[in-house]
């Protein structure tokens, strides 16, 4: 091959997918533009960095190459994180927030919904130049404020949002070049918006290290059995992302087409998370080939053990993320509306047995995004994160549902109605505690 | 790049501090929990060898002469000062609060010389220990309220008043002493003082005997027509009725991260016994499965656990901000608030989860739930920081959320 071949095949990818964000006419009703413009250009700018690097070396940048960390205490974010950020906040506000509710009422997220959240850019940004998309370097830190941005404007439609980013990510991090070949370009370009990952199962006291969904091997595979729960986009997804156990080999992930025999999915309605149309899997005797196994043969070793943890404590960041957007939201909400609401001939707020509870809100809430936020700085940083993911998913469990009933306590019988967004955070807040798993940052 | 670890470069201080707990602090924690009042001679040594760390760190020292705050933010980001001294401080309380406040040289006192004194008195009050005189028997968290006077009259300050609980009131050198120059202009008014103990008109009336951190002693004293120089007064005399507290309010966006940090150190102590005191009864930590399948006290000890990470990461959060030139008075209440009360929760159950052992005297469990205590109230009760943190967050002034 010669230099100017490898120069476009590099580019190639990066640049599709960034053209993808600047044609969108979302962008523009957003008033994103500049921001747009800016992300496209340090997004070229590296495209053609990396393809002159490429073409020096012949051979370009590995997926698993980590960012180099100054090794200092830091709470700044890259421009990129910024702006991607700024993006993210106002599709939040101006997209997620108004159509929340209605989408809460239908069990869906609105039509085309996926569609305008892949133009956006987060999935081409997730996925590295090499693997055709337009990222310099994955990173759990952009991944995690992703989550987190998006669960501010609504933690269900995040959820509907975040099922195949996960599903990208898992693919980026451990999938064979087969499988990174056969599934990111489609998801980078749009031609498919829906993918998912279910490791969560339906009985109480649930372990992703202990699951009752089995792979059996066969001639020709791996026999799939058991069942799946809370589901995003379970009846759409055209691949779903099945934690199973191999018998004697241990957890591993697979990718299974949902219209393969013996998949079935059934509508399953939830206290929250509602509008991501959650579905319970139900996998029968399902036959898989041998490279269904995201990593290929590869994962059956070590290898594929040290990558499931991996996923377990990615998981554990992702709802991490998702609390500490979705309590902000409610932090958001109850200052000014406790600041207008007169009781008493003053505002509610200058009683201290109301102040102090929003003060304990934010209290909380920073003390759920440190924890996070050093989870994912270890998984960029190449550290260990089992213990800090563990400590993060406990603390959320227990300070995110304390903020949805302080916020329902906060606004009183208004809280309680559904003209007020609160009730439904609530409902969502509630699945912290209860979700291990089924996203992945 | 979000990346929250304690950086290679203070791990130096963060080592020394910890054998100073270890080696000074532990061996005699009891010993000074049942003599109150009487002087650790020990800290003489001590106060030598933190003399030594200060000097031969530089700007980075692990005391409180590191808590300069940042004008303006250099390129790059900064972890400086404040963070060393809250890690240092963190150490320091894993081996004993009591002791650590007793250390000579590294009061409150001098926490405010160092944040506010102009750069003349900085080396006049060089080496000096300073405690710091604020609370009076009427005006507690109301610090506003207090009734000290302070006028001038020819080169000379005269103080008249009282003040209670002053942490190292009574072996310090010189005591920082909150006056007003005029009650009727409210805390605008209000300026600290450079008072050397032996000025004539001070005197120490009388040590508290407490619930806990008993090695340090606490002081009551009154100032009756005491004369100090002019040039003692910590910013200016000028009353700016538009700035309110502003210089003397300031200092606590360096302390409060402090005591975040004492707190931090002794609830890790707690933790970092009940644990291992629980896995020779066969409880191991593992940071996996489902919290509910595992034994009660196993997931006690993880909640703690993340609660007391929370207080951590809170305290360094406002140490950055510090050191990078970013207000922090919010964060800095955040990280006392949740720092003291995960503290003081963490070693009331330590003692509960560890029983009998727990309970007695034998172990030191039961002394840090007593000294914990005292991390929820000083420097701003628990209460105080969440009218701080509410105002910030609704938008309040004190007059309208009080």
């Amino acid at each position: 091959m010669d230099n100017e071949k490898i120069i476009n095949e590099v580019m190639g990818g990066g640049l599709r997918a960034l053209n993808r964000i600047a044609e969108s006419s979302l962008v523009e009703r957003l008033g994103l533009e500049e921001r747009t413009q800016q992300l496209v250009y340090e997004g070229a700018k590296r495209v053609a960095e990396t393809a002159a690097k490429a073409a020096k070396r012949l051979s370009p940048k590995r997926a698993s190459e980590r960012p180099r960390t100054s090794r200092k205490f830091d709470l700044s974010l890259s421009e990129e994180q910024q702006l991607m950020r700024d993006t993210l906040r106002r599709f939040a506000d101006e997209v997620m927030q108004p159509a929340a509710r209605e989408a809460d009422d239908q069990g869906a997220p609105p039509d085309g919904f996926l569609d305008t959240f892949s133009e956006l850019g987060a999935i081409a940004m997730s996925v590295p130049e090499a693997l055709g998309g337009a990222a310099e370097q994955v990173s759990a830190v952009s991944q995690m404020l992703i989550a987190e941005d998006l669960a501010r404007g609504d933690m269900g439609l995040a959820y509907a949002a975040l099922a195949p980013l996960s599903f990208v990510n898992a693919v980026v991090a451990w999938g064979d070049e087969r499988q990174q070949a056969m599934l990111l370009r489609p998801l980078v370009d749009g031609e498919e918006t829906e993918a998912t990952v279910a490791v969560v199962e339906p009985h109480p006291l649930f372990d992703p290290g202990a699951l009752r969904t089995t792979a059996k091997k066969s001639s020709s595979g791996y026999t799939l059995n058991g069942e799946k729960s809370a589901v995003a986009l379970a009846g759409t997804a055209k691949w779903i992302l099945v934690a199973a156990e191999i018998p004697k080999i241990g957890p591993r992930m697979f990718i299974v087409e949902r219209d393969a025999p013996g998949v079935y999915v059934t509508d399953e309605p939830a206290m929250g998370l509602r509008s991501a149309s959650l579905g319970r899997l139900k996998l029968d005797g399902v036959s898989v080939p041998h490279d269904a196994l995201l990593g290929g043969e590869a994962a059956l070793k070590s290898r594929g053990k040290a990558a499931y943890r991996d996923a377990v404590d990615r998981a554990r960041v992702a709802w991490g993320a998702m609390a500490v957007g979705a309590s902000q939201a409610v932090l958001d909400y109850v200052v000014p509306y406790c600041n207008d609401r007169v009781a008493f001939g003053e505002p509610i707020s200058h009683r201290q047995a109301v102040a102090f509870m929003i003060a304990d809100i934010g209290i909380e809430v920073e003390s759920m995004r440190m924890l996070v936020y050093r989870a994912a700085g270890r998984i960029d940083a190449g550290l260990k994160c089992q213990r800090e993911a563990y400590l993060a998913r406990t603390l959320c469990a227990d300070k995110a549902m304390e903020v949805g009933t302080n916020g329902v306590q906060l606004l009183g019988g208004a809280g309680f109605i559904k003209d007020h967004p609160i009730e439904m955070w609530y409902r969502h807040l509630r699945a912290v505690g209860v979700m291990d798993g089924n996203l992945l940052v | 790049m979000i990346y929250l670890e304690v950086p290679k470069s203070l791990k130096p201080i963060v080592n020394q501090a910890h054998q100073v707990a270890k080696h000074v602090f532990r061996p005699i924690s009891r010993k000074y929990d049942r003599a109150e009042h009487e002087y650790p001679k020990e800290l003489d040594m001590l106060a030598a060898l933190m003399d030594g760390l200060s000097a031969g760190s530089g700007e980075r020292g692990a005391g409180v002469d590191g808590l300069r705050r940042e004008e303006e933010r250099k390129e790059g980001v900064r972890n400086g000062g404040n963070m060393s001294t809250c890690l240092g401080l963190t150490e320091l309380c894993w081996g004993d609060v009591g002791l650590a406040l007793s250390i000579p040289r590294q009061g409150l006192g001098n926490a405010a010389i160092t944040a506010v004194a102009d750069g003349e008195q900085k080396k006049r009050f060089h080496g000096v220990w300073a405690a710091m005189a604020i609370t009076e028997p009427g005006a507690g968290s109301d610090s506003a309220n207090i009734r000290t006077t302070a006028q001038l009259d020819g080169d000379e300050w005269v103080l008249n008043g009282e003040k209670i609980y002053v942490t190292a009131g009574s072996r310090a050198d010189s005591v920082v002493v909150w006056a007003t120059l005029d009650r009727n202009l409210g805390r605008a008014a209000i300026k600290s003082f450079v008072v050397a103990h032996g000025t004539p008109g001070m005197e120490v009336v009388r040590l508290d005997k407490k619930l806990g951190i008993r090695a340090s002693d606490t002081a009551s004293i009154t100032l009756t027509d005491c004369r100090i120089p002019k040039n003692n007064i910590l910013g200016t005399a000028d009353i700016d009725t538009k700035k309110g507290f502003g210089g003397v309010m300031q200092t606590f966006d360096n302390t409060r991260p402090i005591v975040a940090g004492m707190a931090v150190g002794l609830a890790r102590a707690a933790l970092e016994h009940t644990r291992a005191l629980l896995a020779k009864e066969g409880v191991e930590v593992r940071y996996r499965g489902s919290l509910f399948n595992k034994s009660a006290a196993e997931a006690e000890l993880i909640r703690m656990e993340a609660d007391w990470e929370a207080g951590r990461l809170l305290m360094l959060k406002a140490a950055w901000m510090a050191d990078n030139g970013i207000p922090n008075s919010m964060e800095a209440s955040m990280s006392k608030a949740k720092a003291a009360r995960v503290a003081n929760r963490v070693t009331l159950r330590c003692v509960e989860l560890c029983g009998g052992v727990g309970y007695a005297e034998d172990e030191l469990l039961e002394k840090w739930a007593r000294d914990s205590k005292i991390l929820d109230i000083f420097e701003g009760t628990q209460q105080i920081q969440l009218l701080i943190i509410a105002r910030r967050l609704l938008g309040k002034r004190s007059s309208e959320l009080r």
